[in-house]
């Protein structure tokens, strides 16, 4: 039975015990100041973001509440990424959110909720801490993709974000009932060992709806489309983050479901994540053509990202994981210097999203041309910048666990992937300029450059980040 | 002293060209030009070339398009204004002087080499190419005949040099021209220096390019870019047939240097080699592949058609290149092979055969051409043919030394041609001339001195070299010799016709130009007349002096082995054994064709019109040219378009376009289009959408597991 008066194993939950204790008190202190202290509680979410990753730098390995929760190096991986991710999402929102007049305190404590719920999902070893966890996140994600609730847009993506999002944690939660009655188990570790000694079609049917429910989250195709709408609709900070953060907590999620409970059922699971990576790719390179929105835009290829990360994944092993981890990572970085970009695209009478905006942006801005030519670059995955590697690692798993096919329309999706990255830089610098953008304020630069620095030194980096993953893949097998 | 020879007019190309390079980028600033060179070439391919119809006849508006005139800058001014290249003075000072002190230490080296008795040498420069056994080094062989193409290289280079100051004084690319023009000279003298083939390959394309960028100086002229291009890829048919040559002359000696080839002909001669799966004579094979290169740098029969064009470049290019120099190339690579030439006899009768009938067909058609300039290269070629039937018939020094005269007094004839175009604001229809003689004396009289030269009148340089070879021709045992004896004299007849008309057409008479033009004639500056009255004294003087030592009793001493003439070959000593009337017979014909070219043109003007309209088909016939161009057109131009285009339009464009990148786009905008349209935007879409997905999942997994 479980013990939860027992606080020795509590060491490792520190980061999650910050952040949901920092959250309630942030909150009180937005309640009883009122709406002027947005400013003061966004500052100090970030400060709780930071705390925690203090925390987490601090905590012990091991595991907590019976083994429904380790911290082990995996999950420090993933977890520092995601706590950049949701940080830089703050950041970057306080000053749109005022221009756009949704500047509530809300904002920043339900991203730090959403945070604590990734926190618990990339450490969840259990079916139910996941699902907790991974609701945490969920439902807070609802809330702020309606924060801008005066826009109507803002409201249907939260909405059909909400929807879809039920749809899917029924489908997780019909999985995992199945996983539990053909098993037996909800903790990994049992459902692994129940698994190894054969794996019955309930049990498989069990693993797919779990994994269609996953999937859902990293909006992998077929599940993926919310994507569009919600990344469209929600503000635009709110996109950023959801293409961030969560992403990374739900691919960690996916990777230590598969690999630790899933584990003796690879070949089946396998099936359904090539198909699912595929697709993705496929989708993601496809549609992302016709976009005229550049969040939209991003929507699509963060579809395509996903599909590539999971080629990693369907190999299955260390090399695998090690790619995904590398893979988000860089991705992450990516993403956040374009959502820069694209929060900048800002002009006195307000902001604008067509891709058509940025045209001839090398002469009006061209250090941000520059910049983001290189993270377009990197996402095509051109050498020598960061997309390249995280190309090359997932490429490389799934080549040395013979998923020839694979990788081969991998690669051939991501020359089609590449066009419609290229044709945005032809635009910033063949084109006739299109009016100049406000000033930059001086938080989206920091993120951009941090972002540009990051994608195009990354070589610099490349051997510690290539290790760090390799402890953390290492740390599942 | 020969790096200087060869060196300085490469330098003084670089700082020409230099000047040109950073003048142009200056010019280009100040006004773009105005038309692209993307229309240069195309349908305008062999625009000119191509035949007017009927009407254009009789009363001959001559069939060249209104633009292909000299283009000096004095009737036309559509460069808008002439904005000469900052620094073009300092270019056309550094390139004439280099080259006339490279022109006066060649004289020098001729004297020294020539008279003075001094061995060939051979002068090595750098190591180039060792690979297996080929090894190849930039080197200099120096011999007699070496000697001999310095001289009229460098000479009548550095004269062209001086007079494009004055003839290209309203140009405003000279510096480019200049670099051209020196570059073209040191690329010569590579060529004529050279102790191996390959080095010589380099010589002879080196001038090929100089020779299509000269020739397409006037680059916003369509008909100059299309004469260039042609000039060009006809001599890529020569070109290949002479690498065919170099290789074979590699697989038969394992060595491509003089030294070598000429020391192991012996070995050589006689055995067989498998070419284009026959076994043939390797030397009879390699001597043809050889004289193939020659026909096309030299413009011999059958690959002769981009002579004429080429006058569409500047006159001093023609004078330099397309008269003096380049098209002797031919010649010299020939007697640079004599002693290979020499041992096969299937070889020297085709050369015989060529030539002749070069002579002879030139001749012909330079008989009824009206552009001046397109006479004196119908001339041009006739020569050469003469030179050939030297070479063939065995009289190589007899060949060698009209090369020699020739370059004097057709280099005097361009450059006089150069200098009435000058005066009569750009024409060259000689029908709008006439009348000049007393307007531009000097011109005229230089004029004369190189018609009598080049028609043989006694004593003048042309009467030495062609009448030894006509009678060389006669006293040969070559099989085809009694028909190249009757070519040449039926030539040299022509050839007194056309040059005297020439004359009496431009200098005589009635002015036929319009008052406006007649009021502006004037002589050309003296920077133009100094190179005239050299090239005249040349013209004189160049066969009396130096015919003892090139075909007279100073051979052995004056060529010291430079030119080989197999046990046999008597050629020079039975060529004074002819008969009587063979001897008088070029002057009979040079006197002949001066007698017709005096009453048709001078007495009675109305009689050629006549005559043309009489024998129409004939008249025009000759005036087409044979209708060479138009054969090629249809034999080889055509179908290579119709090829080209095929492969254009329905290789490239439908297949590979069609199928690979424009139509893998059309898919993917096709993929992207229906994948979009997926993108509904209903939430019950979206959940369909799901669960379809889980659906077939699940249903993989029922039946596939």
């Amino acid at each position: 039975m479980m013990d939860i008066t027992s606080l020795s194993g509590l060491a490792s939950f520190q980061p999650e015990l910050v952040l949901a204790i920092g959250a309630l008190a942030v909150l009180m202190i937005g309640v009883f100041v009122g709406e002027r202290s947005t400013g003061l509680v966004t500052v100090l979410s970030v400060l709780l973001i930071a705390g925690a990753g203090l925390a987490l730098y601090n905590a012990p390995d091991g595991a907590a509440f019976q083994g429904a929760f380790v911290l082990d190096a995996f999950a420090r991986f993933m977890k520092t990424v995601a706590l950049i991710a949701a940080a830089a999402a703050v950041v970057v929102s306080y000053r749109f959110a005022k221009d756009e007049k949704f500047d509530r305190f809300e904002y920043p404590v339900l991203i730090v909720l959403s945070t604590l719920g990734m926190m618990v999902m990339i450490s969840a070893t259990d079916v139910i801490s996941l699902y907790l966890g991974l609701e945490l996140q969920s439902l807070a994600a609802y809330v702020i993709a309606s924060i801008n609730r005066d826009s109507g847009r803002s409201t249907e993506a939260g909405l059909k974000y909400f929807v879809l999002g039920a749809l899917s944690s029924g489908m997780l939660l019909y999985g995992a009932s199945l996983i539990y009655g053909f098993t037996g188990h909800t903790s990994f570790d049992g459902i692994a060992a129940a698994l190894s000694s054969g794996v019955s079609v309930g049990a498989v049917f069990g693993i797919v709806f779990f994994l269609a429910g996953m999937a859902f989250k990293i909006s992998a195709v077929p599940f993926h489309m919310w994507t569009p709408d919600v990344y469209e609709g929600a503000p635009t900070p709110v996109t950023a983050f959801f293409a961030s953060a969560p992403k990374v907590a739900a691919m960690a999620m996916f990777v230590r479901a598969t690999v630790d409970a899933f584990g003796p059922a690879l070949g089946d699971w396998r099936q359904v994540v090539t198909f699912v990576a595929l697709a993705s790719m496929l989708l993601g390179a496809f549609a992302a053509i016709g976009q005229r929105n550049i969040k939209r835009l991003m929507a699509y290829s963060s579809i395509g990202h996903v599909g590539y990360a999971l080629v990693g994944l369907a190999a299955g092993d260390q090399a695998g994981v090690q790619g995904v981890a590398v893979y988000m990572a860089i991705y992450v970085a990516m993403t956040l210097g374009a959502f820069a970009v694209i929060l900048s695209m800002r002009r006195a009478d307000g902001a604008v999203e067509d891709i058509s905006e940025l045209a001839g942006l090398s002469r009006t801005h061209p250090v941000m041309a520059f910049i983001l030519a290189m993270i377009l670059f990197s996402l095509a995955g051109i050498p020598p910048l960061a997309g390249f590697f995280a190309k090359w690692y997932v490429f490389l798993a799934a080549i040395q666990a013979g998923l020839y096919p694979l990788a081969v329309i991998g690669v051939l999706t991501s020359v089609v992937g590449a066009f419609y990255y290229i044709r945005i830089i032809k635009l910033m610098y063949f084109d006739e300029p299109a009016p100049a953008f406000r000033p930059v304020p001086g938080e989206l630069r920091l993120v951009l450059g941090l972002s540009g620095a990051f994608v195009i030194l990354f070589v610099l980096v490349a051997g510690p980040l290539g290790n760090a993953a390799d402890a953390a893949a290492r740390s599942l097998f | 002293m020969y790096q200087a020879i060869v060196f300085l007019p490469l330098i003084g190309s670089i700082i020409a060209g230099l000047v040109a390079l950073f003048g142009s980028h200056r010019a280009a600033m100040a006004h773009a030009p105005r038309e692209g060179l993307a229309h240069g070439h195309g349908d305008h391919g062999h625009g000119h070339a191509a035949p007017v119809g009927g009407g254009a006849v009789v009363h001959g508006t001559h069939h060249e398009p209104a633009d292909s005139h000299d283009d000096h800058g004095h009737g036309r001014d559509d460069h808008g204004h002439h904005h000469a290249a900052p620094g073009s003075r300092p270019a056309e000072l550094v390139t004439t002087g280099l080259l006339l002190v490279s022109a006066v230490l060649s004289w020098v080296a001729f004297l020294t080499v020539g008279f003075g008795g001094a061995e060939t040498v051979r002068i090595p420069v750098l190591p180039w190419i060792a690979s297996g056994t080929l090894s190849v080094d930039w080197a200099f062989r120096i011999d007699t005949l070496t000697a001999m193409m310095l001289v009229v290289v460098t000479t009548v280079s550095s004269l062209v040099h001086l007079y494009s100051i004055g003839y290209m004084s309203h140009d405003e690319h000279r510096p480019r021209f200049f670099a051209y023009l020196s570059f073209f000279t040191f690329a010569m003298l590579m060529l004529v220096t050279s102790d191996n083939l390959l080095q010589m390959f380099f010589g002879w394309e080196g001038v090929g390019v100089a020779s299509y960028l000269l020739i397409g100086f006037w680059f916003q002229r369509p008909s100059a870019n299309a004469a260039a291009i042609k000039a060009f890829v006809v001599n890529r048919v020569g070109d290949f047939g002479f690498v065919l040559g170099i290789f074979a002359i590699f697989v038969m000696f394992n060595s491509i240097e003089f030294d070598t080839i000429f020391a192991n002909v012996s070995d050589v001669a006689g055995q067989k080699m498998h070419f284009l799966s026959w076994d043939v004579d390797a030397l009879t094979v390699i001597c043809l592949l050889l004289f193939v290169g020659a026909m096309g740098k030299s413009a011999q029969f059958l690959l002769h058609t981009w002579l004429p064009d080429a006058m569409e470049g500047p006159t001093p290019v023609s004078a330099l290149i397309h008269a003096a120099t380049m098209v002797t190339a031919g010649v010299f690579m020939v007697a640079r092979m004599s002693p290979l030439f020499e041992m096969s006899p299937t070889a020297l009768t085709v050369v015989t055969l060529i030539g002749a009938t070069t002579a002879f067909f030139a001749a012909t058609v330079g008989l009824v051409q009206n552009d001046i300039k397109r006479v004196i290269a119908y001339s041009t070629c006739s020569q050469l043919g003469y030179m050939f039937v030297g070479l063939g018939v065995g009289a190589y020094s007899a060949g060698v030394f009209h090369l020699f005269t020739h370059a004097f007094f057709k280099a005097l004839l361009f450059l006089g041609a150069g200098s009435v175009i000058h005066a009569v604001s750009g024409e060259q229809d000689m029908r709008k001339m006439g009348g000049l003689r007393k307007h531009i004396p000097i011109t005229y009289w230089t004029m004369a001195i190189g018609t009598l030269a080049l028609t043989g009148f006694p004593f003048t340089a042309g009467y030495f070299s062609k009448d030894a070879i006509i009678e060389s021709a006669f006293a040969s045992h070559n099989p085809v010799a009694p028909y190249a004896f009757l070519m040449t004299v039926v030539a040299a007849l022509f050839t007194s016709f056309y040059s005297w008309r020439l004359v009496f057409l431009t200098f005589h008479g009635k002015p036929r130009a319009s008052a406006e033009v007649m009021s502006h004639v004037h002589e050309s500056p003296l920077v133009m007349t100094i190179p005239l009255f050299v090239l005249a004294v040349g013209a004189v003087f160049a066969g009396m002096v130096f015919s003892g030592a090139f075909i007279g009793e100073g051979y052995d001493a004056f060529w010291r082995g430079a030119l080989f003439t197999g046990a046999e070959n008597h050629i020079l000593h039975e060529r004074h054994e002819v008969p009587f009337w063979v001897v008088w017979s070029p002057f009979v014909m040079m006197a002949l064709g001066f007698v017709v070219a005096f009453l048709f043109y001078i007495v009675s003007p109305d009689t050629p019109r006549r005559l043309a309209a009489q024998h129409e088909p004939l008249y025009r016939f000759l005036l087409n040219k044979w209708y060479f161009d138009e054969i090629y057109d249809f034999l080889f131009v055509r179908p290579a378009k119709w090829l080209g285009r095929f492969l254009w339009k329905k290789g490239d464009g439908w297949l590979i376009d069609g199928f690979g990148p424009d139509g893998i786009s059309a898919r993917v905008v096709d993929v992207t289009r229906g994948v979009v349209r997926l993108q509904t935007g209903y939430l019950y879409h979206y959940a369909f959408a799901m669960l379809i997905g889980i659906a077939v999942l699940i249903t993989w997994f029922m039946f596939a597991r």
